[in-house]
């Protein structure tokens, strides 16, 4: 039963620490780390690389697609280190904040500011006090992937548009002999989707901006949210054994089971469909797939026309050479914002390549995404990793039958006082 | 001065191994645990051993502790009997007798990781084993076995098992081939049945071995990780957390990296603990003599 050793973590630390080699500033060898090990993502930052090295011949990049969930570990090890890569894979938000104390993550706010504005909103995640510390090249919207062909077996015409509609679909799925909707549990994060989203239509737009801010959840909505999702457990709708169910690995996750016909919906963000895609060898695969957004909820105080999003983005180091912000800016350009919407891959964040969105359905979230009248990040991301990391587990454990509404409400106050 | 020298050449690079990388990280480790800090910047919020305090008294702690317990306990009732048996099995003249120790051998070569993956996919939802069981008519026993709480740390276990029973039967064969055959003739001209034989003699000459992998099985045990991390990061419901995946959870995944080294300093002492005891009394014997 040998095992990774705590301490060699930590031996790792050390030796990163002191052995690494000095500095690469200026030497303009850029080192990238991003999480598209697949393709089509894998392929079109490879090309990104390369024509703007042919373009700045004296830049040269490195691409090191690493696995999502690494750079929970790799990043803060990294930017301990004398050798962080000069580019890296960056979500904003409360990690972003935790991640500039090591004085590591450079302050683009002066080298950016000609271009940002371009963005509007959707560079906002990535401020901290008012300064940029990374940029993002695509925005995300959650809400339920349905395959059209098992809804059209259950006789479902229109996608639900209240949470009782969905409720009775939920039922019209399980008649029909359909799973209704699978979820990746084992991950935990995809569950807090749910409880996310029922916070969003629960509570006023000025208490979740609040809310965030202060990590207080005092208003009566955030225990609401519990309920509703305790209402939802109650429908019995994931499939079986949902709990030991990976998001995105192989056949039999949770992206899997609807990419291959065996679940009707799962409520991801907009990536899923290339997720699903890669994971089925249906061909006809990508007509089958519609989206709704989250259903709204009665009585609900929320604005329904907010949504539950993010975006993925990268962060410069102070060890990335001089062209780094010149090569965000390249990212967040037309062209590879067309390619990227081209492909697929996510929705723009520079508004100007929208019309590149070949899929409909794309084309449509996207639409939808504009129209918002306020994205609410994620909660973990949002909140300081901390914070956000208890409130997912609050909620895993309450997916998983261990816990309360308020269980869940309480999580983020003690962990934004320190209590465990 | 040619003894120093020696000595200096021959013990320095070693030593400076083990202080670089064993020493000096536990002593950091500890040196970390004693702030709350989310591992960027440098080290300002002193909070002594508060971190401890919350460590220790944390439930989910607690529960990560009770769960390598229960495996340490499970690997000693079952995996040591069965080890033993099987070992005593490989040790006959059978026939494919390589064959079958190459069998059981094979699982312990693969890495951790490759194997967590192999038995996921064994292990899902009408996977491999839901179709064997309901084949064999025992549609009965089929379980959610990596999300039914009560379920997915003996889930766990027998993926364990199944990777290093291995390593247990190669060791105590090995010491199988060091019992002198003429022992066991002697009992048996002696009149002694072959399992007085192998209970009177084998046996008790085989306690060196045992004692070293019951060592070896409980550090392991205590230290379980990887195949925890990729079957079910600790869950449902931290149902199956081990120390370890309770250390990378909230060291890693929260940036507490303050928390996380008091962790790494508890499970520490927990193992150095256990060694320094079971060295005291268990294994003094067997070292006499090589140890002073």
């Amino acid at each position: 039963m040998r095992s990774i050793r705590p301490l060699a973590v930590l031996a790792a630390a050390l030796l990163v620490a002191a052995c690494g080699p000095s500095g690469t500033a200026g030497s303009g060898a850029l080192t990238w780390w991003h999480n598209g090990t697949s393709d089509p993502v894998k392929s079109l930052w490879q090309s990104v690389a390369d024509s703007y090295h042919a373009a700045h011949p004296d830049v040269t990049i490195t691409v090191d697609p690493i696995q999502n969930e690494q750079f929970q570990t790799k990043v803060p090890l990294a930017l301990q280190s004398d050798s962080p890569p000069g580019l890296y894979q960056q979500w904003g938000g409360g990690q972003e904040a935790s991640q500039i104390k090591s004085g590591k993550v450079l302050d683009l706010t002066s080298s950016v500011s000609g271009w940002i504005g371009q963005l509007g909103q959707a560079a906002a995640g990535w401020q901290v006090d008012g300064k940029q510390y990374g940029v993002p090249y695509d925005q995300h919207v959650v809400g339920f992937w349905y395959r059209k062909d098992l809804f059209a077996r259950a006789g479902i015409g229109a996608p639900p548009a209240t949470m009782a509609d969905f409720t009775a679909d939920l039922g019209k799925l399980r008649a029909a002999g359909v799973t209704p909707v699978a979820i990746g549990s084992k991950d935990r994060w995809p569950d807090a989707f749910y409880w996310d989203y029922f916070a969003v239509r629960e509570c006023a737009t000025d208490v979740l901006r609040q809310s965030v801010k202060t990590l207080k959840l005092d208003d009566p909505c955030w225990l609401k949210a519990g309920q509703d999702l305790a209402a939802l457990l109650a429908e019995n709708p994931f499939q079986q054994g949902f709990l030991g169910t990976p998001a995105q690995q192989g056949a039999g996750s949770s992206a899997g089971l609807v990419a291959n016909g065996q679940a009707a919906m799962e409520l991801q963000g907009d990536w899923e469909p290339g997720t699903m895609a890669s994971l089925t060898e249906d061909k006809d695969f990508a007509a089958k797939l519609g989206w709704f957004p989250f259903p709204t909820v009665e009585g609900g105080a929320g604005d329904p026309g907010v949504t539950l999003g993010g975006g993925d983005g990268f962060s410069c180091t102070t060890a990335a050479p001089p062209a780094c912000p010149d090569f965000l800016k390249y990212i967040a350009g037309v062209e590879v914002q067309t390619k990227l919407a081209a492909a697929g891959i996510g929705l723009p964040v520079n508004p100007d390549a929208a019309s590149a969105l070949k899929d409909p359905t794309l084309k449509a979230v996207f639409d939808y995404s504009r129209k918002a009248s306020y994205v609410q990040t994620y909660f973990d991301v949002a909140m300081p990793t901390a914070v956000g990391q208890a409130l997912n587990d609050a909620i895993a454990n309450f997916m998983a039958g261990k816990g309360t509404p308020a269980g869940i409400v309480q999580s983020v106050g003690q962990a934004a006082t320190g209590d465990r | 001065m040619t003894r120093r020298l020696e000595l200096a050449l021959l013990l320095g690079p070693a030593l400076l191994l083990f202080v670089g990388f064993v020493l000096a990280p536990i002593g950091v480790a500890a040196y970390y645990s004693l702030y709350d800090w989310q591992g960027f910047g440098s080290l300002t919020d002193f909070v002594g051993l508060g971190n401890y305090r919350d460590v220790l008294t944390g439930a989910v702690f607690q529960g990560a502790v009770l769960h390598n317990l229960v495996i340490v306990v499970l690997s000693l009732v079952v995996q040591l009997p069965v080890s033993v048996a099987l070992a005593l099995l490989l040790n006959r003249k059978l026939r494919g007798r390589a064959v079958l120790r190459l069998v059981v051998f094979a699982p312990y070569v693969l890495s951790e990781a490759t194997t967590a993956v192999i038995w996921l996919l064994i292990l899902q939802p009408g996977g491999f084993v839901d179709q064997l069981l309901s084949g064999l008519g025992l549609h009965a026993l089929i379980r959610q076995w990596l999300a039914d709480p009560r379920v997915v740390l003996l889930t766990l276990f027998v993926v364990i098992t199944w990777k290093y029973i291995g390593f247990g039967i190669i060791l105590l064969l090995a010491g199988l081939q060091g019992i002198p055959r003429e022992l066991i003739e002697a009992a048996s001209l002696d009149g002694a049945s072959p399992w007085q034989a192998t209970r009177g003699v084998v046996l008790p000459l085989l306690g060196p071995t045992i004692r070293i992998w019951i060592f070896l099985s409980v550090i392991g045990s205590l230290q379980v990780f990887d195949v925890v991390w990729i079957m079910t990061l600790g869950g449902p419901a931290n149902a199956s957390t081990t120390m370890a995946t309770y250390l990378i959870d909230h060291g890693f995944k929260r940036y507490e990296f303050g928390y996380g080294s008091a962790v790494a300093v508890v499970l520490f002492i927990i193992c150095f603990a256990f060694a320094l005891v079971y060295q005291r009394f268990a294994l003094r014997r067997d070292t006499e003599g090589a140890l002073r």
